[in-house]
This record gives C-alpha cells, sequence and structure tokens, in this order.
C-alpha cells in the first residue's frame, strides 16, 4: 500500500467497526482498508470476530457503531446496491440439498435479477467442473463438489469483490487442491477478495497481504511478500498468546 | 415479481420432490377427521354443533406442521442465508414464502373438506363450492401470520412448541371467523348469512398481509 493510495482505490474501508451481541464485544474497533483487486487473508482462533467481520461486509448485521463503504457504497443507506457487487463463499454451502446443481443457481441468478439466465448459469457451472452433474441433485454431491458449486453461486452474477468464510472447512486434500486453484483463478480475474480463515498453511499462498484479527481487533497487518511464511506460525501464535 | 415467482417455484419443486409438507399436512388432517368421526359420528346433534369447529381444528394444525417445516428446509445448509445475500427486497422473501405456504395450505385444506364431507355425509356440490372461498381467506389469514412466526421461531431451540403458543393468540379472528362462516355454510346458508365475519376475515387477511410484509425484515435480518 503506498502513501499516495486514495479512498476511491479501496474496494473494503472500515474505520473503528465495533458490533456487540448483549454484552458481548465481537468486534471492538476494526479498522481495515482493502485496495482493489488485493487478496487479503485474515488469520483468527475460533471466536476471533472473523464471521462478525464476513457479515457486517455482506450487509447480514450492521456495525453497532463505525463507518463502513464496499466498492464506495455506504454499508448503512447502499445496502442493496452491496449486494449487488458481492459473493460470499462460506463453510454453509448456502444451496438447495432438493434442487439440482442447475435448478439452484438458476434460482439465485433469478434473485440477482441476471438477463439470459440459462446461459449465464450454464457457463459458471461449466467454469467450477460440475457440467457433467448440472442435472444432478445437490444432495448427491460430495463436500468437494457442494463447495464448487457454492463458487458458481457467488460468482453467478459476477461480483467484483469476493468475501470467503473459512471456505476451506470439510474438504479432503484433493477438494482443497481443488478450490485452491479455483481461488486462484478467481484471484486472476482482478477480483477483491478477503479471505478469513485460522489454517494458516491454506491462507498465505494465495494472498497479497495478511492480518491477524484476535478478540475483535487486528493485531497485525502485513504484504504477504514481507512474512517468511515458515515463521509466520510463530508469529501469529505470539500475537494471538499476546492479545 | 419475477424473484416473487422464483421462490414460489423453488418451494413448489422442492416440495414435488421430497413431499415432505404436503403429506405430513395431509395426513395429520386426515387422522383428526377420522379420530373425530369415531367420536362424534353417531350423534347428528353434536355434529352440527362441532362440525365447523372441527374442520378448522384439523386445518389448523394440519397447517402448523407444514408452517413449521417451511423455514426449517430453508435452515438446511443455511440457504437462507443466500437468499439473504441477494439484493432483494425482504418483503418480496415474504410476499414468495407466503404465496407457496398458502399454495400448499390451501390444497390441503379444500382436501380436508373433501374428508370431511365423505365421512361426515355433507352433500359434495352445495358444500364444497361454498367452502373454497372460506378455506382461501382462512388460508391467506393463518399463513400471513405463520410465515412471519415460522421466520422468528426458526432459530430458537423449541421452535416446534413456539410457533403454535406464538400463532395461536393472534389467529383467533381467523379461526372464530372462519368457524361461524362455514357453520353456516354446513347450516345450508350462504356465507353471506354471516357478513360480519366474511367483513372480519377479510381485514385481518389485508391488514395481517401488509404488516407481516413490512415487519418481515426486522425478523429475517441480524440487528
Amino acid at each position: 500500500m503506498t502513501n499516495s493510495s486514495t479512498n476511491s482505490d479501496f474496494d473494503i474501508l472500515a474505520e473503528e467497526l465495533k458490533k456487540t451481541y448483549g454484552n458481548f464485544d465481537a468486534l471492538r474497533g476494526v479498522s481495515l482498508k482493502i485496495k482493489r483487486g488485493e487478496f487479503f487473508t485474515l488469520f483468527g482462533p475460533n471466536g476471533a470476530g472473523k464471521t462478525t467481520l464476513i457479515k457486517l461486509l455482506a450487509t447480514l448485521t450492521a456495525p453497532t457503531s463505525g463507518s463502513l463503504r464496499v466498492f464506495d457504497y455506504d454499508a448503512k443507506s447502499e445496502v442493496q446496491s452491496i449486494r449487488t457487487i458481492i459473493g460470499v463463499i462460506s463453510h454453509d454451502t448456502y444451496l438447495y440439498e432438493n434442487l439440482t446443481a442447475f435448478e439452484n443457481i438458476k434460482f439465485f441468478a433469478e434473485l440477482y435479477g441476471l438477463l439470459n439466465i440459462d446461459n449465464r448459469v450454464s457457463t459458471v457451472i461449466e467454469q467450477v467442473g460440475l457440467k457433467s452433474r448440472m442435472h444432478d441433485l445437490v444432495r448427491t454431491f460430495s463436500r468437494g463438489m457442494k463447495q464448487r458449486l457454492t463458487v458458481a453461486r457467488a460468482i453467478v452474477h459476477e461480483p467484483k469483490i469476493l468475501l470467503l468464510d473459512e471456505p476451506y472447512t470439510g474438504l479432503d486434500l484433493n477438494g482443497a487442491q481443488i478450490f485452491g486453484e479455483m481461488l486462484s483463478d478467481l484471484k486472476s480475474q482482478s477480483r477483491t477478495i478477503l479471505m478469513t480463515t485460522h489454517n494458516i498453511d491454506e491462507g498465505l499462498g494465495l494472498s497479497d497481504r495478511v492480518g491477524i484479527l484476535v478478540k475483535g481487533k487486528i493485531v497485525f497487518d502485513s504484504p504477504a511478500s514481507d512474512i517468511n511464511p515458515s515463521n509466520f506460525k510463530d508469529l501469529y501464535i505470539s500475537n494471538v498468546e499476546g492479545s | 415479481m419475477n424473484k416473487v415467482l422464483a421462490i414460489i417455484k423453488k418451494d413448489i419443486v422442492t416440495e414435488l420432490r421430497t413431499k415432505e409438507l404436503f403429506s405430513s399436512m395431509l395426513l395429520f388432517a386426515l387422522l383428526i377427521i377420522v379420530v373425530f368421526n369415531f367420536a362424534f359420528g353417531f350423534s347428528v346433534e353434536i355434529l352440527n354443533l362441532a362440525a365447523p369447529a372441527m374442520l378448522w381444528i384439523a386445518f389448523i394444525f394440519a397447517g402448523i406442521l407444514g408452517l413449521s417445516r417451511s423455514f426449517a428446509l430453508e435452515k438446511e445448509g443455511n440457504a437462507i442465508m443466500g437468499m439473504l445475500l441477494t439484493p432483494t427486497d425482504r418483503s418480496l422473501i415474504y410476499a414468495g414464502k407466503m404465496i407457496s405456504n398458502t399454495i400448499f395450505v390451501f390444497i390441503v385444506g379444500v382436501i380436508t373438506v373433501l374428508m370431511f364431507i365423505l365421512f361426515f355425509n355433507y352433500d359434495f356440490v352445495s358444500t364444497l363450492i361454498p367452502m373454497i372461498p372460506i378455506v382461501l381467506l382462512g388460508s391467506i389469514g393463518f399463513v400471513s401470520v405463520g410465515t412471519l412466526f415460522s421466520a422468528m421461531a426458526i432459530n430458537t431451540r423449541l421452535r416446534e412448541v413456539l410457533l403454535p403458543i406464538l400463532l395461536f393468540p393472534i389467529i383467533i379472528p381467523v379461526i372464530v371467523s372462519a368457524v361461524k362462516l362455514s357453520g353456516e355454510v354446513l347450516d345450508g346458508n350462504t356465507i353471506f348469512d354471516a357478513s360480519a365475519s366474511l367483513k372480519l376475515l377479510i381485514a385481518f387477511d389485508i391488514i395481517f398481509v401488509t404488516a407481516c410484509a413490512v415487519t418481515f425484515e426486522y425478523i429475517i435480518d441480524e440487528s
């Protein structure tokens, strides 16, 4: 990140975001700037607030205080505009088990108000390598196949920003490798990507920048090029234990 | 409107494939009517008094089963979140879910009336045709509130219990009006002989469909 960057260079611009559930402070003042086309990975232990942050960015919940702009839209007053330019991939599939792959993606494409839907749905399913299973029920899919279809759901409307919440959860070695290759493809399409994970090995590879979130605060933020992967585990543990 | 149709189509396709809501509602309604048939079937006086209430007890309890499953299906794979992530107005999601639930409950209601006519020897044509608008209006009133409470109860541990506890007190005007109108039809009169109940039922439907569509956003979104 250079000092000459202006706010319009950032797809995600959060300042002092706080989120409280009852007496519990899930986020305690998160400030975050993610540049257009950047792949930012946020590491953190369970309960650090990673999912809460993704929910805020995805407009699924409102911050208790602080300001948030996504692709220059205000997260309080321009919620629907934000929803058209983000895609979310989570460890939950957000898919209907009793619909086919095609029916699932078509349903979401209709909710995004897309045109020429059938062609777009076929293209995106082919893109994730599920063309031969397009008309099979999702309940017959393996976990890895479901996660690939989840990617199709998240990119069917060609979002500019992708939010990934622990996307590797439940994937076996082969599934994780295929998913990693898909993320690499998505990154090459100049999308801004924010991924949260507690798995260091999976998170470091594709990232341009990494951060560590502990107890609702970002305690570390650095370009990935400045990080020595072999030392990062120790750095992570010292940050988690020191907070 | 396309978004509402997409939600309705998705629910109908899912139901045609699983038959989860329909079969459980229908079987339950049938069982209640069979039980009532054994209990009251031989007493014409009791039957004349209790028939409309019996019909709506079967209808409402069967409908509760369907409504509690309606949003439970959305929670499998957390698909409801996928829907909430799209730029779809929450009132349209409510409209889609409400209309599909109404279709299921209405069909079960009509079949329940058919079974009721069969078991208790009512005249087929003069009973079924005037009962259809009552079942439709009753379904709309019952489902409009039920869809909202079903969404509310979905994240609670006691959702199967919570839904009827929340729903029954609110829908008392629907039940009372529908029972009164059904009583008129079963006695051989027309629904216009109980015009006050008819007006109450229509007013309830309009008010609660509107109010629930407006408040659905606050139920389904996290604050």
